[in-house]
């Protein structure tokens, strides 16, 4: 789960970690506001908070002198719609600003933490080389990239974040307040259930400080129960709203280009699905897992938002049941099928637990249904079946 | 010979009155798997139907010499009874659980290292001897005893495997799904080693999604180490980039997690890639006639 920039400071300053004064706003009016309560001269950052990186290079990040700058560049970004390397060509329209006091930088660093799968650890990430694409800094100078390992029970120890403070260059009370830095994202990432804490950059000013200039936190979903008021710093106009709906039933879907509908059961599967019909020639038009314990309403559900998307031509179910029950898929399938009225060609291929049970209610059900017994056959009808219609 | 289950396996199941517990318990023992316990917390002293139901893992241990473990419990406490069944000594444990935070986790991953014990998952099918013991939530008609090991980070993707298999006369020695959270017990490496110095597995399924390292860690491996001949499929290859985890994921996995780097690590092994999920069997069939 995905937060803003200005939620995320808000947890920094929860941990003392510094970061600049600063607001969230709405409007022209309310930046406005924002700006004047922080200072009289400024400058001030009016910067877009949508949830996705390079927003700088995209136009989203303005550095107002004067007042009249300020209104300026928050009726400019507010509303915008906002392009950079990481929403895609659509991009995504501002619909939140942050206001905060201007920096002085004297130089920019990086710092992240996240899981390393490879060694099942937290891995403390840092660089001198802040406020660059740090993929860039890690394809060509890897070199500058310095990492330190957490401990599980042992903890981030000193001598690790007097390791990476010296890396960095950093002397004096500006090592010891880079080492307090680390200690603290460790901590605010564990208690929170993050998945990924990022600063970029994270500066020393020309006073000596240092402090957050930029906050990225993500949470990990599966940890949220432990989190229940999180759920309040959801933005739901920064999900689409079809993974959103989905969400909601326990259904994982991603929207594709393509005129093939999909309903499988486990990612796996639903990602070969997807490979063997555009190996037949064919386009998918989503990806989608019911997961493993689904009921006959959340099949429903499923059709339900496949049909939502008008480019499909033909739904394509691939079910192979362990704790899915086929019996289970196809009383879902009928349900939908009579209830949604469904025109376009359906494709069926069940085996798996119940699989008898499950082929004998759909022979049974009187309804127009292609069955196929493998998943190129029934990748191949599919392709056929979407040509056609 | 297998790996991790076998006739003798001594099975209990930590949540064995949930409903998904329930019922795959009542498959495993259909299959033929000696259930000989299950654990819910204050239920002891009761049974589901003949089985009998334990407080604890120790005292189930005590009561029933179970030597592995299935694990139904809830994500929230579920890495918690990994590391009870770990604390009474069971040998190989089966955590079928799905969304268990990745933190939590780690700390069960270091405490393992200090135990005898194996784990398989979590989030994972489980592991099956087909015509001896099936632990998990794969259907167990599909298999059929032979000497073929299968290893997989996908659930139904690998009863796709196996069916192809069976359909082709294929028999399999064990099936292992290692499940595709970010913090898992057994790794690639892991099942490959045990299959190899297996003397009944002739050749190995293996397969693999985008995503993560792991792929390319274990072609390194087969490379210098793998004696059988490895067939691999990785899931993906048409899907779209995007959806990533932000910067630091993307630097920390090393590799770029892509379906193309995945196939060319593993052929460059000596891995016979079928790119086509439906052709997997049939690959396995032309890897057995060149050996």
């Amino acid at each position: 789960m995905k937060i803003h920039e200005y939620q995320a400071k808000e947890l920094f300053r929860k941990y003392q970690i510094p970061v600049p004064n600063g607001k969230p706003a709405f409007s022209v009016d309310e930046a406005i506001a924002v700006a004047k309560a922080l200072s009289e001269k400024g400058p001030w950052v009016v910067k877009a908070q949508i949830h996705a990186g390079g927003r700088g290079k995209g136009g989203g990040v303005k550095v107002a002198k004067t007042m009249d700058e300020v209104t300026q560049y928050a009726k400019s970004i507010l509303g915008m719609n906002l392009v950079t390397i990481q929403t895609g060509p659509e991009g995504k329209v501002v619909q939140r600003l942050l206001v905060e006091d201007g920096a002085q930088i004297a130089k920019e660093y990086y710092v992240a933490i996240t899981l390393d799968r490879a060694v099942s650890r937290l891995c403390i990430m840092a660089s001198p080389e802040g406020g660059m694409d740090i993929e860039e800094v890690a394809a060509k100078t890897p070199e500058r990239i310095f990492k330190q390992w957490v401990h599980p029970t042992l903890g981030l120890r000193d001598f690790q974040t007097r390791t990476l403070a010296s890396q960095m260059g950093f002397t004096g009370p500006a090592a010891k307040q880079f080492q307090d830095i680390l200690k603290k994202l460790v901590r605010l990432y564990i208690e929170n259930d993050g998945t990924l804490v990022e600063i970029n950059p994270l500066i020393q000013s020309k006073d000596g400080n240092l402090m957050a200039l930029d906050a990225k936190v993500d949470f990990d979903e599966n940890g949220m129960f432990r989190h229940p008021s999180f759920q309040e710093l959801r933005d739901l106009n920064e999900e689409d709203p079809s993974e959103t709906a989905a969400k909601k039933f326990d259904l994982s879907y991603i929207s594709l280009d393509g005129n093939i509908g999909c309903m499988v059961n486990g990612a796996g599967l639903a990602m070969a699905t997807m490979d063997i019909i555009k190996l037949e020639g064919g386009n998918p038009a989503n990806f989608l897992d019911v997961g493993g314990g689904a009921t006959e309403e959340k099949v429903k559900e499923a059709f339900k938002i496949i049909l939502q998307d008008s480019k499909v031509k033909a739904i394509l179910v691939n079910i192979f049941g362990g704790i899915m029950k086929c019996d289970v898929i196809a009383k879902g399938i009928m349900g939908a099928a009579r209830e949604l009225k469904l025109t376009v060609p359906l494709i069926v291929r069940l085996e798996g637990t119940n699989v008898q049970q499950g082929k004998e209610l759909l022979e049974k059900s009187g309804l127009k249904i292609i069955t196929a017994t493998g998943m190129k056959e029934a990748a191949q009808k599919a392709v056929a079946a979407a040509e056609a219609h | 010979m297998a790996i991790y289950v076998d006739k003798n396996t001594r099975l209990l199941v930590q949540g064995i009155t949930g409903q998904a517990g329930a019922f795959h318990t009542k498959a495993c023992k259909e299959y033929g798997t000696q259930v000989v316990g299950g654990v819910t917390p204050g239920k002891g002293g009761e049974n589901f139907e003949g089985t009998p139901i334990f407080n604890s893992v120790k005292e189930a241990v005590k009561n029933t010499g179970a030597n592995a473990t299935m694990i139904y419990v809830p994500a929230a406490f579920a890495a918690d009874a990994v590391v009870e069944a770990a604390d009474a000594g069971i040998q190989t444990i089966v955590c079928i659980t799905e969304g268990i935070p990745p933190l939590d986790m780690i700390s069960v991953k270091e405490y393992l290292k200090t135990s005898e014990s194996v784990l398989i998952g979590p989030n994972c099918p489980g592991v099956i001897t087909p015509g001896q013991c099936k632990i998990g939530i794969m259907p167990g008609y599909i298999h059929k005893p032979g000497n073929i090991g299968v290893v997989s980070r996908s659930g139904t993707l690998t009863y796709e495997a196996v069916h192809q298999l069976t359909q082709r006369g294929i028999g399999q020695s064990t099936c292992v799904g290692i499940g595709g959270d970010p913090v898992q017990g057994e790794a690639f490496i892991d099942v490959l080693k045990r299959f190899n110095q297996d003397p009944d597995t002739h050749g190995v399924v293996m397969i693999g999604e985008i995503g993560g390292s792991a792929e390319e860690a274990a072609a390194e491996w087969i490379k210098s180490n793998m004696k059988k001949p490895v067939v691999g499929f990785i899931g993906g290859q048409t899907a779209p980039p995007g959806k990533r985890m932000g910067h630091a994921g993307a630097i920390i996995s090393g590799g770029s997690g892509k379906a193309s780097d995945k196939i060319a690590a593993l052929e460059k092994a000596g891995v016979l890639v079928s790119l086509s999920p439906a052709s997997l069997g049939e690959t396995m069939e032309r890897a057995l006639k060149n050996r």
